[in-house]
């Protein structure tokens, strides 16, 4: 191999696909005719919003049918569709399965499971209580969250590079970090002045047990030749650790973030169920204690999706940050 | 840079034992000289690398470099390893500048990165990350990153020896080129006859393990050499003798 290897889009193959959009007709259909079922078919429970519910797989439909018979004209945003095509279709088809099942058949035992537009009816009417548990959870984690992947980071830059912090640290890390956080929460809530700021305190210790292992793992495991060099070209301590054993510990660190934001996310929601008046977990709670099984499943997609969004949210920042690296794992 | 190495012995800790690597070895270099130290693999040839580069100290014995103890890495005395050990996260260009950022002098000097760059023929591949380079072109960074600094003394430790026959024969060409331009003082570990006959103008044979000089052989054949000079083919059957490879 000679000459830089610089991989280019993918194929020609994908990006060379004139005509109509087949997939996007079909997915379309399927939205056309879930539309159908919600809107004629008779609610055998008592339901609101079913109507609404058929707008909005009407107006889907209509417009995946039309982008499907469009895609040519759409260009790129019509080629980013294309993909999706199965997926769409398959969604519509659990849409009917879900709204024959409960609403229109009463097959799956009510409270228990919540019809479409029952989940739909929460989104419409409840969605300032939900949209504020979400900006309170989403602050909870991101403060406590960003105190522990800190406090992790440079502790396990510490460990990693000294000997001396390390004798210190290492027993104190080997005895409390692997007790899971929530066991903290009596203390937490007693030892803290507010609900709020243990449970920030919480999240924070859930995210500083993983970042600082495998930051002091990445930092302690940094090829020695790297140092050979550094120090060959009159390299000080401090370039050492900034520009030699940190750069070379950063993918380590990143897996150490990414299981941080794992354990950090339940923590979340213990401790907002237990400690704190608002929040995505102590919405789960009060929807659980009125039977409001619908406001649960509302609540459980919105965490879902947040949860998830945070994660490609980090995903995004790694592929950014550690561009050098080739052939990672992929979120 | 002048290198006198007085008595130099070293010896690891291995399971509470010391294991002795070098063994009483004294070597005189002249300001400019190309030595090549050959010997049998594990030797501890590369140790006495590593102590001229200052990155080791003696277990007995004395190492100057125009007459000052060496006793701490510096700039002047650069050494290249194997293993490019190119650091992944840094483009050609951000390598090469290594030695200089780690001064604080990049600023002032950065204009060398580039110098060094051309100079091993890396030219247009400044922005390209180690692992989109070959084998060669990785061990041609590592040697411009050497470069930079303007060193009196490169220290190669086998820098060649993990490439494919056909690029080490082109960098072989190249490193003599290298050292008659700048007028550094070399000394190359190898355990490859053929590249010290080609690229040295003295090679020092040790003995296995601890290290010891057994002989010394001076080639004074006009560079560029060729592999079948007939001189360089006497001297090769000479050094494999001392060897014990002779057939």
């Amino acid at each position: 191999m000679s000459g830089a290897v610089i991989a280019g889009g993918l194929g020609d193959a994908a990006s060379t696909r004139p005509g109509p959009w087949f997939g996007g007709v079909v997915a379309g259909l399927a939205w056309l005719a879930a539309a159908a079922i919600t809107s004629l078919a008779p609610d055998e429970i008592e339901v609101g919003r079913t109507q609404e519910l058929a707008a909005f797989a009407l107006l889907l439909g209509a417009s995946l049918v039309v982008a499907g018979l469009a895609a040519p004209l759409l260009g790129q945003l019509g080629q980013r569709l294309r993909t999706l095509g199965p997926w769409l279709t398959v969604l519509g088809l659990a849409l009917i399965g879900w709204e024959l099942l409960t609403a229109k058949l009463a097959i799956l035992p009510l409270p228990f499971f919540a019809s479409p537009q029952g989940l739909l009816e929460v989104y419409l009417e409840d969605w300032p209580r939900l949209g504020e548990s979400v900006l309170r959870s989403l602050w909870l984690l991101l403060t406590g969250y960003a105190i522990g992947a800190a406090a992790g980071f440079v502790a396990g830059v510490a460990l990693g590079w000294s000997k001396a912090i390390g004798y210190w640290v290492h027993p104190v890390l080997r005895l409390v970090g692997p007790l899971p956080a929530t066991a903290w929460l009596p203390i937490a809530f007693f030892a803290f002045p507010s609900s709020g700021s243990a449970s920030t305190f919480l999240v924070a210790l859930a995210t500083w047990f993983p970042v600082t292992v495998l930051t002091w793992s990445g930092v302690a495991g940094v090829n020695r030749a790297y140092y050979d060099i550094a120090r060959t070209l009159g390299a000080s301590q401090t370039f050492l650790v900034l520009k030699v054993a940190i750069p070379a510990a950063l993918p380590q660190v990143f897996v150490g973030l990414f299981m941080g934001l794992g354990a950090s996310f339940s923590v979340l929601v213990v401790a907002e169920m237990l400690g704190v008046k608002a929040g995505l977990g102590w919405y789960l709670q009060w929807a659980q204690g009125w039977a409001a099984y619908g406001n649960m499943y509302a609540a459980l997609l919105v965490m879902a999706l947040m949860c998830s969004t945070l994660v490609t949210l980090l995903f995004k920042g790694r592929d950014r940050v550690l561009a050098w690296q080739k052939g990672t794992v992929r979120w | 840079m002048a290198v006198d190495v007085r008595h130099a012995s070293q010896a690891f800790l291995l399971e509470g034992q010391p294991l002795p690597v070098l063994d009483n070895v004294s070597l005189n270099v002249k300001p400019g000289e190309f030595v090549a130290l050959l010997g049998p693999s594990g030797c501890g040839k590369s140790t006495l690398l590593r102590l001229l580069a200052g990155l080791d100290a003696p277990t007995g014995g004395t190492l100057t470099g125009d007459g000052a103890p060496i006793d701490a890495p510096d700039p002047s005395r650069v050494l290249v390893f194997q293993d490019p050990t190119l650091y992944p996260w840094r483009t050609v260009k951000a390598n090469v500048a290594l030695g200089l950022e780690a001064r604080g002098i990049l600023k002032r000097e950065g204009h060398r990165v580039q110098q060094a760059i051309d100079l091993v023929g890396l030219t247009g591949f400044e922005t390209a990350y180690p692992h989109q380079l070959s084998g060669g072109m990785s061990q041609r960074v590592a040697l411009a990153r050497a470069l930079v600094n303007d060193p009196r003394l490169l220290l190669l430790d086998e820098p060649l020896g993990k490439l494919d026959s056909l690029t080490r024969l082109s960098m072989q060409a190249e490193l003599v080129r290298l050292w008659q331009r700048s007028g550094l003082t070399a000394i190359l570990v190898t355990h490859d006859v053929e590249e010290a006959l080609i690229l040295a103008q003295r090679v020092i044979i040790f003995s296995p393990r601890p290290a010891r000089i057994t002989a010394e052989l001076i080639v004074d054949r006009p560079y560029p050499r060729h592999r079948d000079d007939p001189e360089l083919v006497a001297l090769r059957r000479e050094a494999l003798g001392l060897l014990g490879l002779a057939d």
